[in-house]
């Protein structure tokens, strides 16, 4: 039993070790060519070596990158993906609060207020609709409280029926207008 | 300057002329039935209005005045007008004063009712006599002269038509009050008012932001709109005469003011609590306190005319419907049943009926209801989407917005769903029009 529990504890040693030497390995290859004063007449591994050292920043620039857009995307995501209603409801469908799952996690990384805006089709009446947005935002609100957003982030507005996102007198345009979207302050 | 000096000069003198003046007690007269009076409209003939002397200008004012005569008098409902052709009389010398008037040529085309005026223009003032006779009777109802500026032609007319209407029904009438609505022709939601009949647009809001749902002050002095001008959607209280006002700018949104009758106060929707409930305001904008307890959404409160109700819309069954509060008990009764979406009542002036906007089979169309919920009327129908009825203050038409004509417009028709039509032609589409009561002063 206690042996069992040395090996386990050794292997948790052992990985970080492994880690720090790969890095470290890493590390050599970037820092010997530096040195030119030692390798001034090998030009071979010297041309190897800054090639290698090319190809590391390309990786590292590529990988920044994709951290970048990976980043970005997640933003965009955040932004530009609504939240979408049944007709005369601010109930959460399964799929309404998937997304807000997503909001939630992506807030939790990244700082920043949010508005909060609720919509409605064009259908109804402007003052019920108005109110109806109103409760849609709430919902969306209280949902990302319950995932752990802090309320100082949180605003929320109703624009009722004043903002359609698409235009159009059928079933699909007024789907797409029965909506909760989100702005960074 | 000029706007100054000359009023008081000529200062729209209605003088009531010499040998009579008329005001029969209405008992004296059926002319207008209560039961549906728009069916069965009185036959009126409206000759041209006669020159008293010879200058040029009498004859194309006489016209004018006449047509406008003609039109305010028929948007009434009351009233149908003879077509002149019809006439028996020679246009140029129609006599306008009893004994020369031949009744019996009157009525043998079926009129009613004769309206004879007769015009002198001097230095650019107008005197107008207008007479209104019974024809079956023989007699003179109604009889006066008007002294004004050619410009005021408009209000000379609707003053004798106010007459009019009042020896006929007892009532003031309809034609010195106001509109207010939105329309987005600046390509915002601004806030504009006009006259009765769709003249005189005024436009008082300028926000470049959405103004939404004017109420009038039922001393028709006061409006009080949303507007997201500050960015959230807050209630602005305005003074039409001078530039006093209040905002009402809580968290969450502030919309669908309601005037009560005869109180500088009002109830409107606010969700600062996290719940759209409905309140009660004074004109300065301080919460009197709240009046709504149902979670939900409780918003579009239309008072009742002595102040003491208001029906509003609240989701607590489910879907939309209209319900009654009884401010004194503190009681609530829901007033619709039928259909599952029934917004914006309208309590309408003389108290009994409840115009509102309901959803049946994918059109929406007006109704009326009776305050106990009997004698549900559908007033609109296969004339696209029918929103937002305000009554007049004499309760015989109701406003309402239709985009029967492709862009949203303002109509106009009687309380039974007759004579509908629209009132207003400007770009843009107009809605959430309001009827406001009489103005004084006027």
């Amino acid at each position: 039993m206690q042996k069992n529990i040395i090996r386990v504890l050794a292997v948790l040693f052992l990985i970080p070790a492994l880690l720090f030497t790969v890095s470290c390995a890493k590390k050599e290859v970037v820092t010997t060519p530096v040195d030119n004063t030692t390798a001034v007449d090998d030009s071979i591994d010297q041309a190897a070596a800054q090639q290698a050292i090319a190809e590391q920043e390309l990786a590292e620039q590529l990988a920044a990158q994709e951290l970048a857009e990976a980043a970005m995307a997640a933003k965009r995501a955040f932004l530009e993906e609504k939240v979408y209603f049944e007709f005369d409801s601010s109930a959460l469908t399964p799929e309404a609060e998937m997304i807000i799952k997503a909001k939630a996690s992506w807030l939790l990384e990244n700082a920043g207020n949010v508005t909060i805006s609720g919509h409605c089709d064009e259908r109804g009446t402007e003052a019920y609709n108005l109110a109806l947005g109103d409760r849609r935002a709430q919902s969306v609100k209280t949902f990302l409280l319950d995932l752990g957003i802090v309320d100082s982030r949180l605003k929320t507005i109703s624009f009722g029926e004043e903002r359609p996102a698409v235009t159009g007198n059928t079933e699909v345009a007024w789907q797409m207008n029965r909506r909760v979207e989100f702005s960074l302050d | 300057m000029r706007k100054i000096l000359f009023p008081v000069f000529v200062l729209f003198i209605v003088s009531i002329i010499t040998p009579i003046i008329i005001q029969p007690s209405l008992a004296a007269y059926d002319y207008i039935s209560i039961n549906n009076p728009f069916l069965q409209k009185i036959p009126v003939a409206i000759p041209l209005f006669q020159p008293l002397s010879n200058t040029g200008s009498e004859k194309e004012l006489s016209r004018e005045g006449n047509d406008l005569l003609s039109d305010t008098l028929t948007f009434t409902g009351y009233f149908k007008m003879i077509d002149h052709d019809a006439f028996l009389v020679n246009p140029d010398n129609v006599a306008i004063v009893a004994p020369n008037i031949n009744f019996f040529n009157w009525r043998s085309i079926g009129a009613e009712l004769l309206i004879t005026g007769g015009i002198v223009i001097e230095d650019e003032i107008v005197k107008l006599e207008l007479r209104l006779y019974d024809t079956f009777k023989e007699r003179l109802l109604i009889g006066k002269r008007y002294t004004g500026r050619k410009e005021d032609l408009r209000r000379i007319i609707r003053k004798f038509a106010g007459d009019i209407i009042y020896t006929l029904t007892g009532d003031l009438g309809v034609f010195n009050t106001s509109l207010a609505f939105v329309s987005n022709g600046t390509g915002h939601k601004e806030i504009y008012t006009c006259d009765f009949d769709g003249h005189g647009i005024k436009q008082i809001t300028k926000t470049k932001s959405i103004s939404l749902s004017p109420a009038w002050s039922s001393d028709s002095k006061w409006i009080a709109y949303t507007s997201y001008k500050q960015g959230n959607p807050d209630l602005y209280i305005h003074n039409i005469y001078d530039k006093r006002g209040a905002v009402v700018n809580l968290k969450g949104t502030n919309i669908s003011p309601a005037w009560r009758p005869g109180k500088f106060e009002f109830a409107a929707t606010l969700s600062f609590a996290g719940d759209q409930e409905i309140y009660l305001l004074t004109g300065g904008g301080k919460i009197i306190k709240r009046v709504t307890s149902s979670w939900g959404i409780d918003v579009s409160p239309s008072w009742s005319p002595d102040g003491n109700k208001f029906a509003f819309v609240s989701d607590r069954s489910g879907n939309p419907q209209i319900y009654i509060l009884d401010l004194e008990t503190g009681k609530t009764r829901r007033l619709t049943y039928e259909g599952r979406y029934n917004t914006s009542p309208s309590w309408s002036p003389r108290g009994d009926r409840i115009a509102y906007v309901g959803s049946l089979n994918g059109s929406i169309d007006i109704f009326t209801i009776g305050i106990d919920g009997s004698r549900l009327t559908k007033l609109t129908s296969d004339s696209g989407n029918n929103e937002s009825p305000s009554w007049s203050p004499d309760g015989n038409l109701i406003v309402f917005s239709s985009n029967r004509e492709g862009k949203s417009r303002i109509y106009v028709m009687t309380s039974f769903g007759t004579d509908q039509r629209r009132l207003l032609v400007m770009p843009g589409e107009q809605t959430s029009p309001a009827w406001s009561n009489r103005i004084i002063g006027q």
